[in-house]
């Protein structure tokens, strides 16, 4: 008999909601199981984690985790998210979404929030294409790919989405593959430990839809696509745009320590009442 | 000791809300409505509250029910076209049973229309306009001190039924100065953590017309909520016709099996009526004018001013129109509520419409004008 290996990261999961709806190959459990061993180098306590989402394939990765999670509407999970860390700013958010939930119905909520540097950690799981309703392209999919609304290939500009995050305004920004998984790890670390807005973007594969449009059926053709395009920001940093076209540049965009909307609201809120900031409640009288 | 004002319609709203307990509001600036974010982005600060300025509506709606969760209680303010935008997160909040709270102040429509005149032109918007079934619980202010009044009761139906509230106020009523009192006493709802411990507790667990307790994110709970059609646990149970049955069933329920409860109306001069005169917000103040000319005349005319347009106040209507010949329906619009009227009066009155667009209010002498056209005078 073959002994069955256990994740010894199952105990932060809600056992009584398996088995899970991702695909074989998928790279959600690789973005899991690096989350939760970054969690585990941090001093965060994980009850104190709120985890929200909005809808798409990574989006459903906060209702397997026995945490407070709030699985909200298409491209929103940021406002949500923004009303939860405001209400109470003790909270340890963390936002799962992807390209077409992040940066596509819900981009503007992404540059607002990249711009109050409000204190969450995203992570941003990009397959490129719309996993949940089947391999239509999204605003990351790059030009020339396919996908079921794109049959002779795409010819939109897609998204940088760690430029376009950093310029708007973000504490920290980095982007890897599911095929870096240590600096990924060390990555969303140091996005859980930063006082403002962290952005996490995991290029990350799709073998179902994305691989079987784009002659990479298998897990490991698109794992090997994703080692093959990537190319470290040091290296990118001297080579010319044209040569960097459908690239993944990989590593960290952004590594500063700027002022928190949250904790500008408490100083408002100090300076205003000149009393010491006390917890806002539902659950008392005031 | 109570204290008297004299104040703007929207100010008083951002006063109510802040007496209710209210201490998150996001929005948008949109006119009419706009004086109310002003008043609470100087007044929130001052009471650890915070004012968060959004990117645009959905955010605003999406903000609030995040800040629900966090164990706060949130507002937001807008018009028409604001509540267009919040319409698929207002959805949300009802199948996540979230308390919030939502300031309509009605203008022109439809689209962009006429943004500084009055309407009641949204009433049948926030009754079905986010996608699937649901009940929602609305307040009509008809003064100042009704935009006091009802934001802070709004606040109250909120927390009690677990579930997105409408003050359904409007142009007139939001920059209308009058006097108001902030009596000394009011009642607050405070939100109740759950009796069970995280172990025992079951998210939506609750009796068949009602809700359960809500515990804030961080509390302990680990509580799963989501958009998704889901079980008592809160987990997602999609393709179960049961489960869906009795969940939406449920929520609709909790209103409608309490109406007793939520509803609210101010009947005058009913008694010895044969015409009544129906309203809610504005068209109120001017039908009063109207009616006491009639009565002057000699002409049995009676009022009927509902507070709480969602729900409708079936039996207090029914009761009405089967005492009276002629139900006159009030309302800045070309014939929305005029419809329930109809639907609840059935053949036992007639049902009539004053229906006015344009941004003005009704005039007395219109109103007076309809009265003795029913009447044949």
């Amino acid at each position: 008999m073959v002994e069955e290996k256990q994740s010894p990261y199952l105990k932060y999961l809600r056992e009584d909601r398996l088995p899970h709806i991702f695909c074989p190959g998928c790279g959600n459990g690789i973005v899991m199981n690096t989350f939760f061993k970054a969690l585990e180098g941090t001093d965060i306590d994980f009850d104190n984690i709120a985890m929200v989402s909005g809808i798409g394939c990574s989006s459903r990765i906060p209702g397997y985790v026995k945490c407070d999670s709030l699985h909200t509407t298409h491209g929103r999970a940021l406002p949500f998210a923004t009303g939860l860390k405001v209400g109470n700013p003790d909270l340890d958010v963390v936002v799962f979404t992807g390209d077409g939930d992040g940066a596509s119905i819900g981009g503007n909520h992404l540059i607002h929030s990249a711009r109050r540097n409000i204190n969450m950690t995203v992570i941003c799981v990009n397959n490129n294409i719309y996993g949940m309703t089947g391999g239509q392209i999204s605003p990351t999919s790059p030009k020339g790919s396919f996908g079921t609304t794109a049959p002779y290939g795409s010819r939109d500009e897609p998204f940088d989405l760690a430029k376009l995050v950093a310029a708007s305004g973000a504490s920290y920004v980095s982007r890897w593959t599911t095929a870096n998984p240590l600096q990924l790890v060390n990555s969303i670390k140091k996005g859980l430990n930063t006082n403002g807005f962290a952005f996490i973007e995991v290029a990350t594969q799709c073998p179902t839809y994305y691989g079987r449009k784009n002659k990479m059926k298998t897990p490991t053709a698109m794992f090997q696509y994703l080692k093959d395009n990537s190319i470290t920001k040091r290296k990118a940093d001297k080579m010319d745009p044209e040569e960097l076209k459908n690239k993944i540049v990989i590593g960290e965009f952004v590594n500063k320590s700027e002022p928190e909307f949250t904790d500008n609201i408490r100083e408002l809120d100090e300076e205003t009442s000149k009393k010491p900031y006390k917890k806002r409640t539902a659950y008392e009288e005031l | 000791m109570s204290e008297e004002y004299f104040l703007l319609g929207n100010e008083a709203c951002a006063k109510g809300a802040i007496r209710a307990g209210c201490r998150f509001f996001a929005g948008y600036p949109i006119t009419p409505s706009t004086e109310v974010a002003e008043a609470l982005a100087k007044e929130l600060p001052k009471v650890d509250g915070a004012f968060v300025q959004m990117e645009d509506e959905i955010a605003s709606a999406g903000a609030l029910v995040g800040a629900s969760w966090s164990g706060v209680k949130s507002m937001t303010a807008t018009s028409g076209p604001g509540i267009s935008l919040m319409q698929e997160n207002i959805g949300y909040a009802f199948i996540t049973e979230t308390p919030i709270v939502i300031v309509n102040v009605q203008r022109g429509s439809p689209s962009t229309g006429q943004p500084t005149m009055s309407s009641q032109s949204d009433m049948m918007q926030v009754r079905w306009g986010s996608h699937g079934d649901y009940e929602p619980i609305a307040l009509a202010p008809s003064s100042v001190q009704e935009f006091f009044d009802f934001t802070i009761e709004a606040f109250n139906l909120a927390e009690k039924y677990r579930c997105p509230v409408f003050v359904m106020s409007d142009e007139a009523v939001g920059h209308m100065r009058e006097k108001m009192t902030i009596p000394e006493e009011i009642d607050v709802e405070t939100r109740q953590m759950p009796k069970e411990s995280p172990e025992d507790y079951l998210p939506y667990k609750a009796p068949e017309n009602g809700t359960s307790k809500m515990p804030a994110f961080g509390d302990g709970y680990n509580v799963a909520i989501t958009g998704l059609t889901h079980d008592e646990r809160g987990y997602p149970d999609t393709n179960n016709p049961e489960t869906h049955t009795k969940l939406v069933k449920r929520l609709c329920d909790k209103i409608l099996k309490n109406r007793q409860d939520i509803v609210s109306f101010k009947e005058e001069n009913c008694d010895d009526a044969d015409l009544i005169v129906v309203t809610y917000g504005s068209p109120y103040r001017s039908a009063q004018t109207a009616i006491h000319q009639a009565r002057n005349e000699g002409l049995k005319i009676g009022s009927l001013k509902i507070n709480t347009p969602w729900p409708f106040p079936d039996e207090e209507l029914a009761k009405i129109a089967a005492q009276a010949d002629d139900l006159l329906v009030l309302e800045q619009n070309l014939g929305q509520m005029v419809h329930e009227v109809e639907r609840v009066a059935k053949s036992d009155a007639n049902v009539h419409l004053l229906g006015k667009i344009g941004g003005e209010l009704h005039k007395p002498e219109e109103i007076l004008a309809k009265i003795k056209e029913i009447k044949g005078l």
